[in-house]
């Protein structure tokens, strides 16, 4: 029998079962959709926190606490380490040599309401200095100064999508905002820079004096009991002995932190490269667990596919008989309900590409209040994804193609 | 064409073994139109799915056309079904879903023969049934789809025709279509076996094979003389 033949007697059958032969897809396509949806949009994170990292330099350096039992990326975060760092770290580094615009940073998500508006951001704690590391530009005002710090004033400096959607187009600079239902003065406006992180677009943020931050935000002790700074980041002036220049950062911390011999650091000196390897690790884990949860539903579409297979042989053993009086061989039975469960494997997997491919690009398009996730949908994913259904379609329709095949002729015809 | 020498055919239902033919000893000829007749139980069916390579016997040895097919492999009796024997059940066994054309179709889908179409439309025009291809079995009479189920069993052009109570479904005015339709295929050449316990289609045949308990217990000739017999006086069914 023709290859053509037995794939037109397949699709021919599922088309006389539409019901049952898409509820059989569904588990298919739920599975599949999803794995392409968790997928890119994992994807998605992974390079836009790649591409902001990019975008801040190789010469920029963070500081964060770590904690000394935890090996690998997870012993930055938070859920892990205590906080171990100070303000008076960063002091103490304006006399290591090579090291240029230090700025300690708190950072938490924070609602800004202005009258009836509000607007969800990311609030960072700082220093002056921030606006150089960081890479922005006031658009109007200022930034605040060494002096609100001191004073732990109660100003704030907005991004640029912030003030617009408080604002509109009024100039915020002198308005009130609330944080915290406390009363900030807006002193000053930042230039759109563009990019974002973990979806949180750059001119989303709001920069508070980190003095301020601990006293009246969010306030956070080390376990000395002194205000905490979550990292502190700089720059290297001296390029060529970066690693001079970190090894001296990390033995002014050591001695600050009364850290002897083989103790080991309660903190960690990376570069943005390290960063980036650290997020990828933890997205990397993040996929293979959401990976892991739409695989589940794949098997479950797989044992579907399987049990409507069998219920289907049953019900069509005397089918089965008729063609073999007339001449089929097992191997053109098997081919048969073969493709059958291949055919529902292969259109549960491509309309399931399909939608988690719409579904991953209308999340990236919902503002989650101010966040928005990226996805990145790719040809591999899709390729992957493909040959997964194909095989759980051939898989599955296996076992019931067999016991197709081997029927007796005789006891099929018969069968009632 | 067909020898059969001492085939025996023993059913195991669990531990009890169940003889169906106790040594059958049997030569058709090319071309012979022959009614086999007997109770049920007699062995009749397992006869003629032994004939047709939908069984293999336990023991003894069938000789088709000069060539041993007793203990061949399924992939050779799914080919000897295909081109050499045409089938007819008593309950039609058309695909329900399928045009006639499409079930007159299917045994060429098997032997990869080219004009599908062409050859299957010639089989169903030959049945009398070539304006109604279109039709599926649901909406043909008990008699046309019976003719549905000769076209297929025409369509590879085998040399032999098995009918297992071809007319035990139908109404006399089929039957008697049916018969025709066979006596002549018979006509043309072909070797047409007819299974049967209504001793008016036995007598249409030339030669009738009564079974009991698994075995020949005669075999005769019909004479021209038993047609007008059982034409005249409707004697009944034999067996049941």
């Amino acid at each position: 029998m023709k290859l053509i033949d037995s794939v037109v007697i397949a699709i021919r059958s599922l088309f006389a079962n539409k019901l049952r032969s898409s509820l059989t897809m569904l588990g298919i396509i739920i599975g599949v959709g999803s794995v392409i949806t968790l997928m890119s949009v994992a994807r998605g994170a992974e390079a836009t926190i790649a591409s902001a990292y990019e975008e801040l330099g190789t010469d920029v350096l963070s500081i964060m606490p770590i904690n000394p039992e935890v090996e690998g990326g997870f012993s930055m975060s938070p859920a892990y380490a205590a906080p171990s760092l100070t303000m008076e770290d960063a002091r103490a580094l304006e006399h290591v040599r090579g090291v240029d615009n230090i700025v300690p940073i708190n950072e938490n998500f924070i609602t800004v309401t202005a009258g009836s508006e509000a607007k969800s951001g990311l609030l960072h704690g700082a220093t002056p200095t921030y606006m150089d590391v960081m890479k922005y530009s006031v658009a109007s005002g200022q930034f605040f100064t060494d002096h609100h710090v001191a004073q732990r004033a109660n100003v704030v400096v907005l991004g640029s999508l912030v003030a617009e959607d408080l604002f509109g187009d009024d100039d915020a600079v002198g308005e009130q905002v609330k944080l915290k239902k406390q009363r900030f003065t807006v002193v000053g406006v930042l230039e759109p820079k563009g990019g974002a992180m973990f979806g949180v677009s750059f001119d989303d943020v709001v920069i508070v004096p980190i003095t301020t931050y601990q006293a009246r935000l969010f306030p956070q002790q080390t376990a000395t009991g002194q205000d905490a700074v979550a990292s502190i980041s700089f720059q290297i002036t001296d390029e060529e002995n970066r690693e001079a220049i970190t090894e001296e950062v990390e033995s002014v911390l050591r001695r600050r932190h009364n850290l002897k011999g083989d103790d080991k650091d309660d903190f960690a000196v990376v570069s943005q490269e390290q960063v980036m390897e650290i997020v990828g690790q933890v997205t990397g884990v993040f996929s293979i667990v959401l990976g892991a949860i739409a695989s589940i539903s794949l098997l479950v579409g797989s044992i579907g596919i399987m049990n409507i297979m069998l219920v289907s042989v049953t019900e069509r053993t005397r089918e089965i008989g008729i063609r073999k009086a007339v001449g089929a061989k097992r191997r053109d039975i098997l081919m048969q309900f073969l493709i059958e469960a291949a055919t529902m494997g292969f259109a549960g997997g491509g309309i399931g590409i399909t939608g988690g491919w719409l579904l991953a690009w209308a999340i990236s398009q919902v503002d989650i209040g101010g966040f928005k996730l990226a996805s990145a949908v790719s040809i591999d994913i899709i390729i992957l994804a493909f040959s997964v259904s194909l095989f759980i379609g051939l898989a599955s329709g296996l076992y019931p193609a067999m016991r197709a095949a081997r029927l007796n002729p005789i006891d099929a015809l018969h069968y009632q | 064409m067909i020898e059969l020498d001492n085939i025996a055919k023993i059913y195991r239902m669990g531990k009890v073994e169940v003889p169906a033919l106790r040594g059958i000893d049997l030569t058709i000829k090319q071309g012979e139109m022959v009614a086999i007749i007997g109770a049920s139980g007699s062995g009749k069916s397992t006869l003629m799915n032994i004939i047709g390579f939908l069984d293999k016997p336990t023991t003894g040895k069938y000789m088709l056309e000069g060539v041993d097919v007793s203990q061949l492999n399924d992939n050779k009796l799914a080919e000897l079904r295909n081109k050499k024997v045409g089938f007819v059940f008593q309950t039609f066994n058309l695909l329900p879903r399928a045009s006639a054309l499409s079930n007159v179709e299917l045994p060429l889908l098997y032997s990869n023969g080219g004009q599908r179409h062409k050859r299957s439309l010639e089989a169903l025009e030959r049945v009398g049934l070539g304006e109604r291809a279109t039709h599926k079995p649901t909406e043909l009479s008990g008699g046309e789809q019976q003719r549905v189920a000769i076209a297929r069993a025409l369509v590879n052009n085998p040399s032999l025709i098995l009918a297992d109570e071809p007319t035990g479904n139908l109404d006399s005015a089929s039957t008697t279509e049916i018969i025709r339709i066979f006596c002549q295929l018979h006509q043309e050449g072909i070797t047409v076996i007819l299974v049967t316990h209504e001793m008016d289609v036995a007598t249409q045949t030339q030669r009738i094979i009564r079974l009991l308990d698994g075995k020949v217990i005669s075999d005769e000739k019909v004479t021209h003389n038993d047609k007008t017999i059982r034409k005249r006086k409707d004697i009944g069914n034999v067996g049941n």
